[in-house]
C-alpha cells in the first residue's frame, strides 16, 4: 500500500510530504517530497545589500531565528575583517544559547506529542514562553526577531536583562527534571524510542548529519568547540555524546545540551564585560571580492553560510548549508523496516524545520 | 415520604387512564426509566468531555474552557450546538449507507449496555437480566463493528488503517476483559449485575479486596477496549490523523465521540458494579432501615455515580500522562501479559475458594457463613482469600517475568545507558574579538 503522508498531516512538522510504501504497517520504502515552502531566499539575497539580507536569514529556521541571524552577520564581519566588541560577542553567546534552549524545548514538545505524551507539550512551551519574553523585550519580536546587525547589535541589553536571564537560569533545571520524570524512565517512552531509527557513526558522517543527530551516534563534533565563534572560546562546557545513535540517545543528548546551554549562559552572564556593542562600520558594507564560508552550531546542527562577493554592495552568490535539509536525508535509512508509528517518531527526532529545508 | 409522593401520584394517574396494571408496570414505567437514563447518560457523557478538558488543563498549567457560562460550564452544550449545525460531509466514493450508519451502531451499542447497569437499588435498575454481565460483554463488542465499518467505508487509507488496528485491538482485549471478570464471578456465583452487587452487600465486602489483580486487569483491558490513551492507536492523531473517523464531520463525528465517552462510562460502571460494591457504601442502608426508602435509593445512586466517576478520572489521568504504545507493543501486552495474567488470576481465585471450602467442610475452621447470595465468608475466610489475592499479584508478576524474560520491551531498563559528557579540545577561534 502506498500511503501519502503530508503535506497536510499533523506530525510532519510543517509541509513535508512523505510517500510511504507499506507492507501492512511496515515501511518498505519512502520518499521525501520537499519544496512546498520554497521562497528563493538565496536568489533574493543576490539582489539585496549585505545589511538588508540579515532579516531574511531569520526566516530560514524560524524556530531559531537568533542563531540563523548570527551566521549571516558573522560571515559578513569576517569577510570585512571587522572586529566586534567583546560585549557584543558575549551577548550573542547568551542570546543564541537561549535560542538553542527555546528550539530544543519546541523539539521536546512536538516530539513528545508525536509519541503521544500531550502534557509535555504544554510544559515545554511554558518554559519557552519565558525565553520568548526575554526576546520580546530585547529585540521587539518573539519568533522572527531580527537580532543582530553587521558589526554588533542594534542596541545594548535592556535594563533588567541580567535579572530576567538569571531568573530563567535559576528556574530551568527544576523544570528539566520535571520532563525527565515524565519521560526518561517511562516504560512506554523507552519502548517507543530505544532502538528506533538507529544510524551508525559511519553512516551519520557519510550522510553529513550534524548537531544532536550526529552526536547521538557518538561522533565528537561541535562547531562551538572545533571552531569557536562569538565568545565560545572563553566558555567551559561539555559536549554530550550518545552511544547507539537511536532516538532515545538523541533525546538524551538534546536534554543534556539544554543543561550545558544553561551552563554557558550562566558563565557568560558572570563574565559579561562592559563597553560598546557596536563596531564602527563604513557607510556601505562592501566586503572585498572573494568567497568565504563560515558556520556556527545552530540548535539543529551546523548552519553554514557561503558568500561569493564581487566587491560590490550586493553578494554575487549566496549558499546556505541548512542542517535540517542535510539531516532529513537520513530519514529513509532510519525508517525502512520500522512501523508507521516509528516514522512519526523519527521525523520528530530529526528535528526538522521546513522553512530551512525549502528556503 | 415526601420523595415517594410524586411517583405514587403518577402511578395512580397512569392507572386511571385505563391502562392495566401490567402495562403500567412492564411497559410505561420502563419507558420512563429508559428516557431518564438516556438523558442523564447523555448529559454525563457531555460533561465527561468538559471534565476531561478541565482536568487536562489543570495538569498542563492552564485553565481550560472558561468563556461559555461560569467556569465554562455551558461549553459542552455550545459544542453540541456547533456540531449539530456543521456540514455533514460525505467523501466521494465512500460507501454511503455504511458511512451513514456506522456512527449509529457505535452509539447504540454503547447506550444499550446501560439498560442492565444497576445504578442503585429498587427502581434505579431498568432491567435486571440474569445474564447481565454476558449481555454487557456481548453488546459492547458490537461496537467494534462500527469502527471497522466506519474505517472501511470512508475510502481513506488512514481510516482503513485505523479500522484495521481497532478491530485487532478490540478483539484481543475482549478476551482479556472477559477472562479477568471470571474471578469475581466465582465469588458472586451469579451473572446478574444486581446479583453481583447484592452478593458484595451481603458479604459486606468489595470484590476489589478479593480480586486486586482482576480489578487491575479489567481496568487495563477496559481502557484498551475503549481505545483510550495509552492504547488510542486506532485514532492516533499523530500517525493516522484521526484513524477511523478521519473523514467524519459534524454530528456523525460527535456521535463517535459520544460513543467513546459512553463506552468509558460503561466500563467505569461495570468496574464499579463488579469490583467496587456497586451502590453500596457503609452506613447508607441505615436510611432504608429508618424508613426513607426513596432517599436511600437516591443516595445510593449518587454513591454509584461518584465511584464510577473516580474510575473515569483514572482514564483522564492516564491519557494526559502517558505516551502512546506502538501497534505491535499493544498486541504484545494483550496476548503476552494480560491474557496469561487473567488465566493465572482465575486459577488462583479457584485455589482460594478451594482452600476456604476445604477448611470449612473438613470442620477445622469455620470460613463460610452461607451461600445464599454469593459466597459469604467469616472473617477468617475473608482473610485467607485476601491473602491469596495479594499473593496472586506477586505470583502473576513472577510468571509474567518468566514468560517475557527475553522480550525486548521487558529488558528496556537494562538496555538504558547514560550518555557520555566529553570536554572536546578547543580549536582555533573563527572570529576575532576587538581587544
Amino acid at each position: 500500500m502506498v500511503l501519502n503522508m503530508g503535506p497536510q498531516h499533523p506530525s510532519t512538522h510543517g509541509v513535508l510530504r512523505v510517500v510511504l510504501r507499506l507492507d501492512g504497517e511496515t515501511v518498505i520504502d519512502l520518499d521525501c517530497d520537499i519544496g512546498y515552502l520554497h521562497r528563493g531566499m538565496e536568489k533574493i539575497a543576490e539582489n539585496r545589500m549585505y545589511t538588508q539580507i540579515a532579516p531574511y536569514w531569520d526566516r530560514l529556521d524560524y524556530i531559531a531565528a537568533v542563531s540563523n541571524g548570527l551566521v549571516w552577520v558573522e560571515t559578513v564581519e569576517q569577510m570585512m575583517g571587522l572586529p566586534v566588541p567583546p560585549r557584543a560577542h558575549y551577548l550573542r553567546t547568551i542570546l543564541t544559547e537561549l535560542n538553542r534552549i527555546a528550539s530544543h524545548l519546541l523539539w521536546l514538545a512536538t516530539h513528545a506529542l508525536d509519541i503521544g505524551a500531550v502534557t509535555v507539550l504544554l510544559w515545554a512551551l511554558r518554559e519557552r514562553e519565558e525565553i520568548l519574553k526575554i526576546f520580546e523585550r530585547q529585540f521587539g519580536a518573539r519568533l522572527t526577531c531580527h537580532a543582530w546587525r553587521v558589526g554588533g547589535m542594534p542596541n545594548d541589553a535592556y535594563d533588567d536583562f541580567n535579572k530576567d536571564v538569571r531568573q530563567f537560569v535559576n528556574n530551568f533545571p527544576k523544570r528539566l527534571d520535571e520532563y525527565e520524570t515524565v519521560l526518561s524512565e517511562n516504560r512506554i517512552w523507552l519502548s517507543r524510542t530505544v532502538g528506533i531509527g538507529v544510524i551508525s557513526a559511519e553512516d551519520a558522517i557519510a550522510i553529513g548529519l550534524s548537531g544532536p543527530a550526529l552526536r547521538g551516534s557518538g561522533v565528537p563534533w561541535d562547531v562551538r568547540k572545533s571552531r569557536p565563534y562569538a565568545a565560545y572560546a572563553d566558555m567551559d562546557f561539555d559536549v554530550p555524546l550518545g552511544e547507539n545513535g537511536d532516538t532515545y540517545d538523541r533525546y538524551l543528548v538534546r536534554l543534556e545540551e539544554m543543561r550545558q546551554s544553561r551552563r554557558i549562559i550562566d558563565q557568560a552572564l558572570e563574565k559579561l564585560p562592559d563597553g560598546p556593542v557596536n563596531a564602527k562600520l563604513p557607510k556601505v558594507v562592501k566586503p572585498p571580492a572573494g568567497d568565504y564560508y563560515h558556520s556556527i552550531e545552530g540548535p539543529k546542527g551546523e548552519i553554514g553560510c557561503y558568500i561569493v562577493s564581487d566587491g560590490t554592495a550586493q553578494p554575487w552568490r549566496v549558499r546556505v548549508r541548512p542542517p535540517s535539509f542535510v539531516n532529513l536525508q537520513a530519514l529513509r535509512q532510519m525508517c525502512v523496516g520500522h512501523l508507521v508509528a516509528d516514522v512519526v517518531a523519527i521525523i520528530g527526532t530529526l528535528d526538522i524545520v521546513l522553512g530551512e529545508i525549502d528556503r | 415520604m415526601l420523595l415517594l409522593g410524586p411517583i405514587n401520584v403518577l402511578n395512580d394517574l397512569l392507572l386511571k387512564t385505563g391502562l392495566s396494571a401490567e402495562t403500567v408496570n412492564y411497559f410505561v414505567w420502563p419507558l420512563i426509566q429508559i428516557g431518564i437514563v438516556v438523558t442523564l447518560v447523555a448529559l454525563w457523557v457531555a460533561y465527561a468531555t468538559y471534565l476531561e478538558r478541565k482536568i487536562s488543563a489543570f495538569m498542563q498549567a492552564r485553565l481550560g474552557p472558561m468563556r461559555v457560562g461560569p467556569w465554562g460550564l455551558l461549553q459542552p452544550i455550545a459544542d453540541g450546538l456547533k456540531l449539530l449545525t456543521k456540514e455533514d460531509f460525505i467523501p466521494e466514493n465512500a460507501d454511503r449507507w455504511i458511512f451513514f450508519f456506522a456512527p449509529y451502531i457505535a452509539v447504540a451499542s454503547a447506550f444499550i449496555v446501560f439498560s442492565v447497569i444497576p445504578f442503585g437499588p429498587d427502581w434505579a435498575v431498568i432491567a435486571d437480566v440474569n445474564i447481565g454481565l454476558l449481555l454487557v460483554l456481548a453488546v459492547s463488542s458490537v461496537g467494534v463493528l462500527a469502527l471497522i465499518l466506519a474505517g472501511w467505508s470512508s475510502n481513506s487509507k488512514y481510516a482503513l488503517l485505523g479500522g484495521l488496528r481497532s478491530s485487532a485491538q478490540m478483539v484481543s482485549y475482549e478476551v482479556a476483559m472477559g477472562l479477568s471478570l471470571i474471578g469475581a464471578l466465582m465469588f458472586a456465583r451469579t451473572l446478574s449485575l444486581s446479583g453481583i452487587v447484592g452478593a458484595q452487600g451481603s458479604d459486606s465486602i468489595w470484590y476489589i479486596v478479593y480480586q486486586p489483580a482482576g480489578f487491575l486487569l479489567f481496568l487495563i483491558s477496559g481502557i484498551a477496549e475503549n481505545n483510550r490513551a495509552p492504547f488510542d492507536l486506532p485514532e492516533a492523531e499523530s500517525e493516522l490523523v484521526a484513524g477511523f473517523h478521519t473523514e467524519y464531520s459534524g454530528m456523525r463525528w460527535s456521535l463517535f465521540f459520544m460513543a467513546e465517552y459512553a463506552a468509558m462510562v460503561v466500563v467505569s460502571a461495570v468496574a464499579t458494579t463488579v469490583y467496587l460494591g456497586g451502590w453500596y457504601f457503609p452506613f447508607v442502608n441505615r436510611l432504608e432501615t429508618s424508613g426513607y426508602h426513596n432517599l436511600y435509593v437516591i443516595v445510593s445512586l449518587l454513591v454509584f455515580l461518584v465511584k464510577a466517576s473516580i474510575i473515569l478520572y483514572i482514564y483522564f489521568w492516564l491519557r494526559w500522562t502517558l505516551p502512546r504504545f506502538r501497534y505491535d507493543q499493544l498486541m504484545d501486552i494483550g496476548w503476552k501479559w494480560l491474557i496469561p495474567s487473567a488465566l493465572i488470576n482465575i486459577v488462583l481465585s479457584g485455589l482460594a475458594i478451594f482452600v476456604v471450602q476445604a477448611l470449612n467442610y473438613s470442620g477445622k475452621l469455620k470460613t463460610i457463613e452461607h451461600l445464599d447470595r454469593g459466597l459469604n465468608m467469616t472473617a477468617a475466610g475473608k482473610g485467607i482469600v485476601f491473602g491469596i489475592g495479594v499473593l496472586s499479584l506477586f505470583a502473576t508478576a513472577a510468571v509474567l517475568a518468566r514468560i517475557n524474560w527475553r522480550s525486548r520491551d521487558f529488558n528496556l531498563k537494562v538496555q538504558r545507558r547514560d550518555i557520555k559528557l566529553v570536554n572536546l579540545p578547543k580549536g582555533k577561534p573563527a572570529v576575532q574579538a576587538e581587544s
